[in-house]
């Protein structure tokens, strides 16, 4: 008997192994989000190795190094066609990359940049115990008011960890408009968001609304997690894939194979509807539409101001840059159904927002329900299904982020003993104290207000032009109506500022360091280029409008 | 390439009023020549534009064109007509006037802060809106147009709001409650008239594709451009809805009392002789030219409507206690006559529609800056506060007089010969109309000879016994008007030769034929 004979007594055979393909990875398309994921571990562990009075230097220059690179790699991906003739699928089908997700990466970086500016400043807050101290808390794991929390301060503490926190959060964003199947979509939404729920809750002052802030926002965006999770149920159910592809020919009628795993539910109209709409309403949620927008004057008067700024241009951005491919690559088939929806929700937002505006005393959450409004505006251009709509709407994110962090930093720079004077009526006469701070305060206002010759109006035009273009032009008209109405609150404002007379014990105005200047200075810039010469932005919206499938 | 001179024109106080924002704080005087001179150059640039026009020559002269925002289909397209010229010689001699008159209405109060520099925002403001007020006339396409006609609401607004008349009668407080509210009055009345237009801009790009006036209108005459009747009428009336507003047209008028009054009286100008002039001159250019149609079936419904402004607001005018707001009612009154004249459809109706354009602005300077040198020597708008003046300041209460006597359209006066045309023009088509206008001059006479027997005849008030008469700088302001009030009454053919072959140029948009052989009624 032979050697080979007696082994076969007592095993058998095995197929040959298997060979796992190697995942192909185009690394360098990647690029932007590997290199900020990569430096936000970096950060990690500049917080653990390196002395606690260097790191706020590390930190600044890991993060500002990371997203200026991670802006170069987008725009080089950029010129080398990748948004337009070379748009493709990457990392096995997971993360698209074409025009669209690159110029809203790029919107998001930028955003992210101007972030770190103002997450770094620490010229406002008076100077405590000899230490200069920025908007977040001395140790976030501190009871408010206990004995702890004041050694933290006395003994200087930061937290640096906002850093690593925020480009977390970018890294999150940045896959979120580019994700091509629905789990990326899912992984890259909490990515984003539980950072960005962290970083509500860190106040340096009023850290008890801060908290409070951060458990609303926390708990109901883990409700719309679950939605938008059982949602990618559903439609897996319906199409048995999860990859945006399979999914828009499975919902156009182009694959007909049933997948004999899912016999039961394969083609089941019920579950494609449900399951959209429950994606769509975790993403309405993210972009704060209305119903899905009661978090939003909570958590941005709440959260520490630089993050609000951040958080009200990036994640609108992100948002609805997922939303888009959402709806224009795996729904079109469904646009008869998601039409009307869509319409509806954005004619409440529009109203909604700008009705409620009205009534605010507290110039963050005035900010809130504008910003409420402006989804509403956004969503026309949506809604528009054109590849006009598309453009329109990447050109209005990207005006509306500068925008909105240039108004939020002005936002943190006035100040009186309590921190931020976010009050309205302590705004009063602030023309007439510091002129200027007010005159750019107002240019923010006057571009939220939609008047020509700033970036607003240029935006608010392209989506209506794009709203009507598309057969909605119901929608235009509401939204001129809900324009006017949002004027009246802005206009309050300037001339709460410039007409009314100072309090004699009113805030004052800090000066800032060149960190916040640089944001403020930035906002105003791009305001005001883009109201005056938009053409070349719109010509980069018009080539980066095409989805790649 | 040719000197751009529409943008030049247009340019010069844009950077003026940005060279006078910029004069340090101290240097209060300083800001105040170099607006008043930036302002004079800006009139020598638009002697200029007056002297190349060609009247005979093409409809739009001195174009000029570059592609803008080519996402939007809009250019940056420039071109006069007769009647733009006009208005904007008519904008380009009123702001040196007003800048002159209101040398001391925005020096600095002892209880500012040194760093609130009142003085250069007020003058680099009036800069601001003459260049806005100039590129809407000059705009021949409609995306540019309203770029300026929304963006010269925010200086206004500030003029409005953060430089009231100081002569108020109740407290600091009150009058600051005031002022903000007539600010935000106008600004909300034509944010709101202008959101509507953007609605219908955004719709006449939807169905034509660009914004070139030109180009819309060729298009249209030839046939290849097709509007449905109800989109065209749904157009019109966005367009006319935001121009109604600003004209202002009974009922939409209300917010000009507010802002007259509250206003310093050159800005009280500026509002009614110059900005109000964009909305009936867009009339003109933008509801006839585009939408000719629409405008023909819109006319008998706008006429009631000026018809109702004309006798509305003459008979408001005479009830008023207080004069700035009776200038504004007066005002209301004569804007009824000068849409009724452009929607009469006939050539006398228009070509006395333009020319009231230019002599409400000349005559209600006039009056309404005298006024403002009376109040501001008074400290009062109440009309019962006077009495007797002209025994203390004989030139002021006389050039008021001439000032009233324009108003109410005296024959050897501008405003006659224009009132006289639109009414024969409104007669010969509609004579019913132009007969209930016509009760319109007698409420006129009753209120401005009412207001000057109140305030300057009578025994002479204890408070006005010491009052100065004129000065020299209140002189040079009034003068220069009074001379062409009269000059203008007796001999207009300069404007009319101007002004009739744009005229004809719209009847023939609308084609429209006179009813009867063209009167020449003023040649």
């Amino acid at each position: 008997m032979s050697a080979t004979a007696v082994h076969s007594l007592w095993t058998t055979a095995a197929d040959p192994i298997q060979k796992i393909d190697a995942p192909n990875i185009e690394y360098g398309q990647l690029s932007p989000t590997l290199i900020v994921i990569g430096a936000a571990v970096i950060g990690i562990l500049v917080e653990a190795f390196v002395p606690r009075r260097s790191r706020y230097y590390a930190q600044i220059f890991v993060s500002v190094v990371a997203l200026v690179a991670a802006f170069a790699a987008v725009v080089a991906l950029a010129a080398g066609g990748y948004g337009t003739t070379k748009a493709g699928i990457a990392a096995m089908g997971a993360v698209a990359v074409d025009g669209p997700a690159l110029f809203l990466q790029g919107t998001i970086l930028l955003a992210g940049l101007l972030g770190v500016f103002t997450f770094a400043e620490r010229r406002l807050d008076p100077v405590a115990h000899g230490n200069r101290v920025d908007s977040f808390a001395a140790q976030a794991s501190s009871v408010p008011g206990s004995d702890s929390e004041k050694a933290a301060v006395k003994a200087g503490f930061t937290t640096t960890e906002v850093f690593p926190l925020l480009l977390f959060v970018i890294g999150g964003m940045l896959v979120f408009p580019a994700a091509n199947d629905l789990l990326t979509l899912f992984i890259a939404l909490e990515v984003f968001s539980l950072p960005l729920y962290l970083l509500c809750a860190v106040a340096r002052r009023k850290r008890i609304m801060s908290q409070e802030a951060a458990v609303k926002y926390f708990l109901l965006g883990a409700f719309a997690s679950a939605f938008t999770l059982f949602g990618i149920a559903l439609l897996y159910g319906y199409a048995g894939s999860v990859s945006y592809a399979t999914l828009a020919q499975v919902v156009d009628g182009t694959i007909e194979t049933v997948n004999p795993a899912l016999v039961g539910t394969m083609g089941n109209d019920a579950l494609l509807l449900i399951g959209a709409a429950m994606i769509v309403m975790g993403l309405l949620f993210k972009v704060g539409a209305v119903p899905f927008h009661m978090w939003t004057p909570d958590v941005y008067q709440g959260a520490p101001t630089p993050v609000t700024g951040f958080m009200a241009s990036a994640t609108k951005v992100a948002a609805f840059g997922a939303l888009l491919r959402l709806l224009y690559v795996v729904l079109p088939g469904l646009r008869w159904d998601w039409r009307p929806v869509m319409m509806g929700v954005a004619v409440v937002t529009m109203l909604g927002g700008a009705i409620v505006a009205i009534t605010q005393t507290d110039i963050k959450r005035l900010l809130a329900y504008s910003s409420i409004a402006h989804a509403g505006f956004i969503l026309a251009g949506v809604i528009a299904t054109t590849p006009d709509g598309v453009s329109s709407v990447l050109f209005y994110l990207a005006a509306y982020s500068f925008v909105t962090i240039g108004a939020f930093s002005v936002v943190t720079l006035v100040r009186d003993a309590g921190g931020e004077a976010t009050h309205l009526s302590k705004w009063a006469g602030l023309g007439r104290r510091s002129p200027l701070v007010a005159a750019v305060f107002a240019v923010f206002l006057l571009a939220f207000a939609g008047i020509p010759l700033t970036s607003g109006f240029a935006g608010k035009f392209a989506v209506f032009k794009a709203a009507a273009e598309g057969g909605a032009g119901a929608l235009v008209v509401v939204g001129v109506i809900s324009s006017a109405i949002a004027a009246f609150f802005y206009i309050r404002v300037i001339v709460l500022m410039f007409f009314s007379e100072p309090r004699p014990e009113g805030p004052t105005v800090a000066v800032p360091s060149p960190l916040t200047m640089t944001a403020i200075a930035v906002g105003v810039a791009v305001t005001l280029v883009l109201g005056v010469a938009p053409q070349y932005f719109l010509d980069l919206a018009g080539q980066a409008g095409v989805f790649v499938r | 390439m040719s000197f751009p001179l529409l943008t030049a024109t247009a340019a010069l106080p844009a950077i003026g009023a940005i060279a006078t924002a910029a004069v340090p704080a101290a240097r209060r005087t300083a800001a105040k020549w170099l607006a008043l001179l930036v302002s004079l150059a800006t009139l020598a640039l638009a002697v200029v534009v007056l002297v190349r026009f060609d009247p005979d020559g093409d409809r739009y002269q001195l174009t000029e064109s570059h592609s803008w925002i080519k996402d939007f289909g809009v250019r940056y397209e420039l071109g006069v007509d007769g009647i733009a010229v006009a208005l904007i010689a008519l904008t380009a001699l009123l702001i040196p006037f007003v800048i002159l008159a209101g040398w001391h209405d925005a020096d600095p109060l002892e209880t500012h802060s040194s760093r609130w520099r009142p003085t250069q925002g007020f003058f680099a403001l009036i800069l601001a809106v003459e260049a806005m007020v100039i590129i809407s006339f000059e705009a021949t396409d409609v995306f540019l147009f309203y770029i300026f006609f929304e963006a010269m609401l925010i200086p206004l607004y500030f003029l409005i709001g953060g430089f009231g008349d100081r002569a108020h009668a109740g407290s600091d407080e009150h009058a600051a409650a005031q002022r903000s509210y007539a600010a935000v009055k106008f600004l909300l009345y034509n944010l709101v008239g202008g959101l509507i237009m953007l609605a219908a801009v955004i719709g006449l790009y939807v169905v034509a594709g660009n914004f070139s006036l030109q180009e819309i209108a060729e298009a249209r005459a030839n046939g290849s451009l097709d509007m449905a009747t109800n989109t065209e009428r749904w157009l019109f009336l966005g367009f006319f809805f935001a121009f109604a507003v600003k004209a202002p047209l009974w009922p939409l008028h209300t917010w000009l009392p507010n802002a007259m009054g509250e206003a310093t009286a050159p800005v009280a100008v500026l509002i009614t002789a110059v900005v109000d002039k964009v909305g009936t001159f867009a009339m003109l250019r933008f509801c006839l030219g585009l939408f000719p149609e629409a405008s023909k079936w819109a006319t008998p419904a706008i006429l009631v409507l000026a018809t109702i402004s004309i006798i509305y607001g003459a008979l408001l005018a005479v009830g008023q206690r207080d004069i700035k707001r009776l200038v504004a009612y007066a005002s209301i009154s004569h804007f009824g006559f000068i849409i009724m004249g452009i929607f009469a459809m006939t050539s006398q109706g228009q070509s006395g529609a333009t020319l009231y354009m230019v002599n409400h602005g000349i005559s209600t300077a006039a009056l309404m800056l005298v006024a403002g040198f009376l109040i501001s020597r008074r400290g009062s708008r109440l009309i019962a506060d006077y009495g007797g003046v002209q025994k203390v300041a004989p030139v002021l209460a006389g050039t008021f007089l001439i000032g009233s006597l324009a108003t109410l359209s005296l024959p050897g006066l501008a405003p006659f010969v224009s009132e006289f045309l639109v009414l024969v023009g409104t007669f010969s088509r509609y004579p019913a109309i132009g007969i209930i206008a016509t009760f319109g001059i007698v409420l006129a006479a009753l209120y401005t000879l009412v207001l000057y027997q109140r305030t300057m005849t009578g025994p002479v008030r204890p408070e006005v016994s010491a009052m100065p008469d004129l000065r020299v700088r209140e002189l040079a302001v009034i003068a220069p008007l009074i001379a062409l009030l009269i000059f203008l009454g007796v001999y207009p053919k300069p404007l009319t030769d101007i002004v009739n072959p744009a005229v004809k140029q719209t009847m023939s948009d609308v084609q429209k034929k006179d009813p009867q052989p063209e009167v020449e009624a003023v040649k």
